[in-house]
């Protein structure tokens, strides 16, 4: 039972795959692939040696461009969220630039970056800031003040303080923002690959299309995109999983 | 059971904590409400003083005054003369409820206060008050994974654990279960009577302050005053069914302004 319960999910996939191979069938000369030759395209790209440099390629834009967004948005982010004053002068700043979508930048980027990594990163280091910025302040506002009460109770340095009372109370809604925010790394990244660069997912996709309507490799690339996307969030929620960073989900 | 002479503290002695004209003001949007008036109180060295007064009357407002978390409009908070002027590790505030960090173990709790200290005496010294708080085989537990009632007592051995004068307490067993908070006054007088430290408790409850204090000290409603303040001259074990016990908690009542019957 338990097992069934477990597959249930890889059955519901199998079913959908067998009517998508079916309505193919039924169709034939459509310019869209069954699941066959989906799979087809996949295995076309991974003997080319495409398939990986192309993922290599999205993944080093993603995790510079995330890194460098965490680096600099979470750090401002507490600050602004400790210094309420410094909050309250930002504020409608962060408020004007989040609305603006990422691929908004991309004549920018380019104009700036040319077309390149460059260009890529900095779309994704947009599209990351703000939203980590956000998180980081309103994890601050939301540390219990009797944590805050007791850390000030026991005399800690300042220092002291950021990394035993701080830092521990907003690693669990930091962490969560951080597996939201890297979720939108990936979706700009391969927005950002189909106009600024000539490789990864993203060109990949656009590449086949243009290049003789190989629709085999846009869904593959589609499919290869998604499977990154499950897993990079499976990591995220594993490194949320850790028993002193799991707190916020027990202490209601 | 203690001697009659280590209970009742010896009032010749300078106070251990004293409040003098000590006035609290909040402003509440360019409003102001007075919350405390002219508060003049002495805790001697040792003893143990229980704060009640009906609910929102600003208990919790003077505990924080004297543990140094809030400055008082007016007047002043010593602690061995030395006026308080914010808080400090000497004097430890014990929260209600989510007072412990969740983040870290019983002992990563326990030893938070001791990173001054050599590993060898850190270690010691955890040792030393979990097994006061009789936590022995949580050490490594997290506080996810412990009662209402064994969070309340970590919380008060990593108050202990750094040595501190006086422990404040702002009704830590307001949210336990009743036959938790019971067993917890035990627990907290037995703590109190090996350890001999100042403690001052705030509670709403009348039977924890005539079962704990030996003094009861009585606010009146806001802007609260000390309507009154009752010695508990009653040695420990108490009987809760003497007619000394009923006849302070009935005048407790009566202070508060309650009826005996319902």
């Amino acid at each position: 039972m338990k097992l069934f319960e477990r597959f249930r999910p890889v059955l519901l996939i199998a079913v959908l795959l067998a009517i998508w191979e079916t309505a193919i069938a039924f169709h034939p000369g459509s310019i869209l692939p069954g699941p066959i030759g989906v799979a087809g395209g996949i295995l076309d790209l991974l003997q080319h040696g495409l398939l990986l440099k192309y993922v290599v390629a999205s993944l080093f834009r993603v995790t510079w461009g995330f890194a460098l967004a965490a680096f600099v948005a979470i750090p401002l982010g507490l600050a602004l969220g400790w210094y309420r004053r410094g909050e309250m002068a930002f504020y409608p700043l962060v408020q004007i630039f989040r609305p603006i979508s990422p691929l908004a930048w991309i004549p920018i980027a380019i104009l700036w970056f040319g077309v390149g990594d460059l260009a890529a990163i900095f779309l994704i280091f947009v599209g990351c800031f703000f939203p980590l910025l956000l998180t980081a302040m309103n994890a601050v506002h939301n540390i219990p003040a009797v944590y805050i009460n007791a850390g000030r109770n026991f005399g800690l340095s300042p220092s002291a303080f950021v990394s035993r009372i701080l830092y521990p109370a907003v690693i669990p809604q930091l962490l969560v923002g951080l597996r939201i925010t890297l979720g939108v790394a990936w979706l700009v990244v391969v927005a950002a690959e189909m106009i600024s660069v000539n490789s990864g997912l993203g060109f990949l996709i656009v590449d086949a299309r243009n290049a003789g309507n190989r629709y085999d490799l846009v869904v593959a690339g589609m499919v290869i995109i998604g499977f990154i996307g499950l897993l990079l969030d499976l990591g995220m929620r594993s490194i949320e999983q850790v028993k002193s960073f799991r707190w916020i989900n027990s202490e209601g | 059971m203690l001697q009659a002479e280590d209970t009742v503290p010896d009032t010749r002695s300078a106070p251990k904590l004293r409040a003098e004209h000590l006035g609290v003001v909040y402003d509440r949007d360019g409003q102001l409400l007075p919350v405390l008036e002219d508060i003049n109180l002495d805790v001697q060295n040792g003893e143990f003083v229980c704060l009640v007064g009906p609910s929102g009357c600003g208990k919790s407002t003077l505990l924080n005054a004297m543990a140094g978390f809030l400055s008082p409009t007016s007047g002043s908070v010593s602690i061995d003369g030395e006026i308080v002027m914010g808080p400090d590790p000497r004097r430890i505030l014990v929260f209600q409820e989510r007072g412990v960090f969740p983040w870290l173990t019983v002992e990563g709790n326990i030893g938070f206060g001791l990173s001054k200290l050599s590993r060898a005496e850190r270690t010691q010294r955890i040792a030393h008050y979990v097994k006061t708080v009789r936590l022995e085989g949580f050490e490594n537990s997290y506080p996810s994974d412990l009662s209402g009632g064994m969070k309340q007592r970590l919380q008060v051995a990593r108050a202990l654990a750094v040595n501190p004068d006086i422990l404040f307490l702002d009704e830590p067993f307001g949210a336990l279960d009743s036959i938790t908070r019971v067993i917890m006054r035990g627990e907290l007088l037995r703590i109190w009577q090996t350890e001999r430290r100042t403690i001052f408790f705030v509670t709403h409850d009348i039977d924890e302050a005539v079962q704990l204090a030996d003094r009861v000290v009585v606010l009146s409603s806001r802007p609260a005053q000390i309507k009154d303040i009752l010695t508990i001259d009653l040695p420990h074990p108490r009987n809760i069914s003497s007619s000394r016990y009923l006849e302070l908690r009935d005048e407790l009542l009566k202070q508060i302004g309650l009826a005996y019957e319902i």
